[in-house]
């Protein structure tokens, strides 16, 4: 390659909103329910049905606004998109055109050279997702099932300002941090509650002009966005390269081939004919609602921290890793709530809990034990009930199971052994039989009481509390030096 | 007639609302736009620059519903419309190729 | 006097009285619909068996006193475009011939719950798309007058039963005149009321911001009676309005002395039929003489109304008729190669040739490259017409007009030239545009027998204004009569006879 090339890519990101209902109707959005079990009239697109908007979509998507520096249009719209296509009921999906709820905001991210660096939001619009299509292999047909019909989504149409997928990737993830501590959402990317299309061109480095830009969709991990990225810009490169132009069009990633593929139809004209939805009130968004979602923002990620360190006394590094996903932030916070150990607490998190999630390649996203498991598991240690190697093993059935560590270790008889008269009567017969460590221990060697400590752990089932037994084989040694 | 369609614009037309028109009724469809819009450009002889399009004849706004499930489940119902279904769902002809 | 021929105040009144039950009349309505039918052919549906078991529960709630409206027991008609619950709705379109919706429409539901009997679903054309409900897909209605003429449309159908007795009052629906015109051309009542104050949930979208559905009865208070059972915020229906003043019944007093009325010097120009304009003028004086304010005025823009709603409800139509689209209700052709293949053969073979036109244009309108040209001018020019009413009313309470320019056409003359048809919406249209509320009453008959309507439009919300100048004009002319269907048929057995 002869020449330098630059890559611009610009974002379109779908969230689906954490709402009970749709955006429309008061149909369910709970996963996975029966096909077409969450549906009514307005959702699969009955005649004579009617939309009344959710207002908690409104207020969730002016969340995401004011936390992305967004301004407010206080008066904005809902337009229809006419096209047709099977998941989408009433052949147009109802969106935001002409006046977007919000617009003009940004997010900053670092970049690969440690520098930071602002990627504009150009604007935030609420619209109804679209229910899905499975296609039935040996029919030749395919099915719709409307479940996911007009659930809310918020669509964030990023400005062209990122240059690497890099720079995709940490836009994302800041994206996604900021939506999930607000709650609006839980964005996860495979379960396509996030969805990102990348819009990417090449031009020459210096140029001014953009180059003509193509539309990718079908990404559903950042992995695939970064070799999407990769593999677009490379198509793109080749082809100026040969002298042949780039298309404007959509293309469709399929991660397990690398390659993308147009999604050109001569029935698609790309023409959404959009119009004010008459069916729908214009929204007017006052100063005082503003006001109070303002108000009831949640602490972000840099507060967080900061008073991790101050209230908590935790490490800088702790401290950053726990507020790195909201999940872990509110796992620990809900722990702490019940146990009151922060320390202990974020010691599981950043030892223990952070091993398993490598083990089992997960993201702290998909942590599904509940804090409070974690808390009485802390609580146990604490007591005495069980001891140190006991409860990492009660914590892993807590990590992949979610059990009750009480409950648990009483049907497990994981107890820590503190019948003193028995331990007594089991550490006697220790000494008893280890003459030799006696002699030791008394000449100096106090590595022998490793050794009894041992013998007697293994005696009792590694039920034994550890302390105890010290200071019993202690005294009896101690004793017996006295004689 | 100042508004001639072309076949193309009929065809165009017809992609974008799923029409097929026979031949017969191609030449009728581009006859009749062309007057309608003959007919509707007679809206050119208002000066309507200073005027905000009114989509809705009242003020009314913020029109809400509050975030309560209100679904049942009538999916029998619904479906015994449908042309034709399976499995609980809308049977359609396969839409990837 | 027999059953049938009562208002349907009256007969509720008899209901309640316990002189007649709800089965006897259902029975009688039903006798009148075997009776006329078969020369009017007002309904797509008649369900007899439902009617009877609905009038019977009807009757056990009146006897048990659940039920004391003054429309309990009373027999009425829906229009096909309004949804019931377990019955066919099918807009008079091959495209819902079997549509059995799963939800009633609020107007429907709010009919039921004053005890009010359906008998069934009425003609219409297709899709409310046209002026003489001949564009149905299950035949043409004739006028009960002369059944050589149409009934207008859209609602010719619930306009036909209600004038010929089949029914005792009647659903319509009011997208550019579909309620007033053809209550003109069958000499019935018929109220559009201001838009939002009738829910439109359930109600299948011709022109959504434009649609109102409304009664069609036999005098001015039968349909003020039903307006008030219909109208009610409807929380489903984002673009339904709360109101408070919706008694309406309460207007109807024979007094307009000071009322102003307007009449606007456009409505009596060209194209107007000089028998109408008679009759019309006629209506003014007898209102003058009952000490209303009566003068000519210059309302404006008239003429700009027609396309700016040709242009609005094509594009609303184009969109709301998309849903159509054979996957989930209703017609779904045979051998289609693939997806859109299906999509196209289905709609292009379940539509009319008049509902194919007015999507083909909203979908050109709104196409990339003229929606500021066509679609935004005509909500402007909506705008404007709105605020050409806005002074008019600030003048009069009532402006008093023809409904249609002539009285009913013979079947098969206004097809052929759409735009001429189009043209006969001239008084109806701007109301909608404007969300006005407007009535026709009957004032007289032509030459030829055929009905001819007074149109009364009050300004937003103030449906009393026109009920009150439309009852005392009733009160001073006499209440109108009702067709007699079996006559007509009678004289052409006799001309059969004699030929």
């Amino acid at each position: 390659m002869s020449r330098q090339y630059e890559t611009v890519i610009g974002l379109e990101v779908h969230v689906e909103l954490a709402t009970r209902t749709k955006i429309f109707c008061g149909c369910s959005t709970a996963f996975g329910g029966a096909p077409n079990t969450h549906t009514c009239p307005v959702c699969t697109g009955m005649p004579g049905s009617l939309p009344v908007l959710n207002k908690r979509v409104v207020e969730l998507a002016l969340a995401v606004g004011l936390a992305t520096g967004c301004s407010i249009n206080q008066y904005c719209k809902f337009d229809r998109k006419n096209y047709f296509y099977p998941d989408n009921p009433q052949n147009y999906q109802i969106s935001q055109l002409y006046l977007p709820i919000c617009h003009d905001g940004g997010v900053e991210i670092e970049t690969a050279d440690g520098g930071k660096k602002v990627v504009g939001i150009h604007e935030i619009h609420m619209e109804e997702d679209a229910g899905k299509l499975i296609h039935d292999e040996w029919e030749d047909c395919s099915l719709v099932d409307f479940n996911r019909s007009g659930v809310p989504l918020i669509e964030i149409v990023s400005e062209p300002d990122m240059r690497s997928a890099d720079e995709v990737i940490a836009y994302l993830d800041k994206l996604r941090l900021i939506i999930q501590y607000l709650g609006a959402s839980d964005c996860k990317l495979q379960e396509g509650s996030m969805r990102a299309d990348v819009n990417l061109s090449v031009r020459e480095a210096g140029a001014r002009e953009f180059g003509t830009r193509t539309e990718m969709k079908n990404l559903n991990s950042f992995k695939a966005i970064a070799r999407a990225i990769e593999g677009e810009r490379t198509r793109q490169i080749d082809l100026l390269e040969s002298g042949r132009p780039v298309i404007q069009e959509t293309r469709r990633w399929d991660d397990a081939k690398e390659y993308s593929y147009a999604m050109r139809s001569k029935e698609d004209a790309q023409d959404y004919r959009y119009f004010p939805d008459p069916d729908l009130t214009p929204v007017v968004i006052s100063d005082e609602m503003i006001r109070e979602i303002r108000n009831r923002q949640p602490e972000f990620r840099t507060e967080k921290k900061a008073r991790y360190i101050k209230e908590f006394g935790l490490p800088e590094y702790d401290a950053d890793i726990l507020t790195g996903t909201k999940r872990l932030a509110d796992i620990f916070e809900e722990a702490v709530a019940v146990c009151h150990r922060p320390k202990k607490v974020s010691n599981w998190l950043m030892v223990e809990t952070m091993r398993l999630l490598k083990e089992r390649e997960m993201d702290a996203d998909r942590i599904t034990f509940s804090p409070e498991h974690l808390a009485k598991l802390i609580g146990l240690v604490e007591a005495g009930t069980v001891n140190g190697s006991v409860a990492k093993e009660v914590f892993e059935k807590i990590f992949d199971e979610d059990v009750d560590p009480e409950r648990y270790v009483e049907e497990h008889g994981l107890k820590m052994e503190n019948d003193t008269d028995a331990l007594q009567k089991t550490v006697a017969e220790v000494v008893e039989a280890n003459p030799q460590s006696v002699t030791d221990y008394r000449a100096g060697k106090k590595k022998a009481m490793g050794f009894l400590v041992g013998q007697t752990m293994k005696a009792t089932g590694g039920k034994a509390n550890p302390a105890a037994v010290n200071q019993i084989l202690r005294e009896i040694l101690e004793e017996k030096q006295h004689e | 007639m100042a508004n001639v369609i072309s076949d193309e614009v009929i065809d165009y037309v017809g992609i974008l609302a799923k029409l097929e028109l026979s031949p017969e009724e191609k030449e009728a469809a581009k006859k009749d736009m062309g007057r309608m819009l003959d007919y509707i450009d007679k809206l050119n002889e208002l000066d309507t620059s200073d005027v905000e399009p009114m989509s809705h004849v009242f003020p009314v706004h913020n029109v809400f519903r509050e975030d309560v499930v209100t679904n049942g489940d009538d999916r029998e119902q619904m479906l015994a419309n449908a042309p034709e279904a399976k499995e609980w769902q809308y049977q359609v002809p396969r839409t990837v190729e | 006097m027999e059953l049938w021929q009562m208002t349907a105040l009256e007969l509720g009144r008899k209901i309640k009285d316990k002189e007649v039950t709800a089965v006897e009349a259902a029975k009688a309505s039903l006798a009148q619909i075997r009776k006329v039918e078969g020369t009017v052919h007002a309904y797509v549906t008649v369900d007899e068996e439902g009617a009877l078991l609905r009038a019977k529960q009807a009757q056990e709630k009146i006897e048990a006193g659940e039920l004391a409206g003054p429309l309990a027991g009373v027999p009425v008609a829906v229009k096909d475009n309004i949804c019931t619950k377990g019955m066919r709705t099918t807009c008079s379109s091959r495209m819902l011939e079997n549509f059995v919706p799963t939800y009633s429409a609020d107007a429907a539901e709010r009919l039921t719950d004053a005890g009010a009997v359906i008998l069934g679903k009425t003609n219409m054309d297709e899709f409310a798309m046209g002026s003489t409900t001949e564009t149905s897909a299950f035949g043409v209605t004739r006028n009960p007058w002369n059944p050589e003429h149409v009934p207008g449309g859209s609602s010719g159908g619930s306009c036909a039963a209600v004038a010929a007795g089949e029914c005792f009052l009647a659903l319509g629906s009011d997208t550019g005149g579909s309620i007033r015109q053809p209550s003109s051309f069958c000499g019935v009542t018929g109220i559009k009321p201001t838009y939002g104050t009738v829910s439109r949930y359930g109600l299948i979208a011709y022109g959504s911001s434009l649609d109102q559905i409304g009664p069609v009865g036999r005098d001015v208070a039968d349909c003020a009676a039903l307006l008030e059972v219909l109208a009610a915020h409807d929380c489903r229906d984002s673009t339904s309005v709360a109101r408070k003043d919706t008694d309406f019944t309460a207007a109807l007093a024979d007094d307009v002395k000071g009322m102003r009325i307007g009449i606007p010097a456009d409505y009596l120009g060209e194209g107007l039929d000089a028998g109408v304009r008679r009759a019309v003028l006629e209506a003014a004086q007898v209102l003058k003489e009952r000490g209303a304010v009566v003068e000519q005025f210059d309302l404006s823009l008239v003429e700009y109304a027609i396309p700016a709603y040709y242009v609005i409800a094509s594009a609303e139509a184009s969109s709301n008729l998309s849903r159509f689209d054979g996957v989930k209700y209703g017609y779904r052709c045979e051998d289609a190669e693939g997806l859109h293949h299906m999509y196209k053969k289905t709609r292009s073979e379940g539509f009319g040739p008049e509902v194919k036109r007015r999507i083909m244009l909203g979908s050109f309108v709104l196409s990339s490259g003229y929606y500021d040209a066509y679609y935004l001018k005509a909500l402007r020019t909506k705008a404007l017409i709105k605020k050409a009413f806005d002074e008019a009313f600030a003048k009069y309470d009532v402006i008093l007009g023809p409904a249609a320019p002539y009285t009913a056409p013979r079947l098969g003359e206004s097809l052929s030239d759409p735009i001429q048809m189009y043209l006969g919406d001239i008084y109806t249209i701007s109301v909608n545009l404007a969300g006005l509320p407007g009535m026709t009453v009957p004032c007289g008959m032509d030459a030829k027998g055929l009905p001819i309507g007074l149109q009364l439009i009050g300004d937003c919300f103030k449906e009393k204004n026109i009920l009150r100048a439309g009852y005392a004009f009733e009160q001073a002319r006499g209440r109108a009569p009702l067709a007699d269907v079996g006559r007509l048929t009678e004289a052409e057995k006799k001309e059969g006879e004699a030929r």
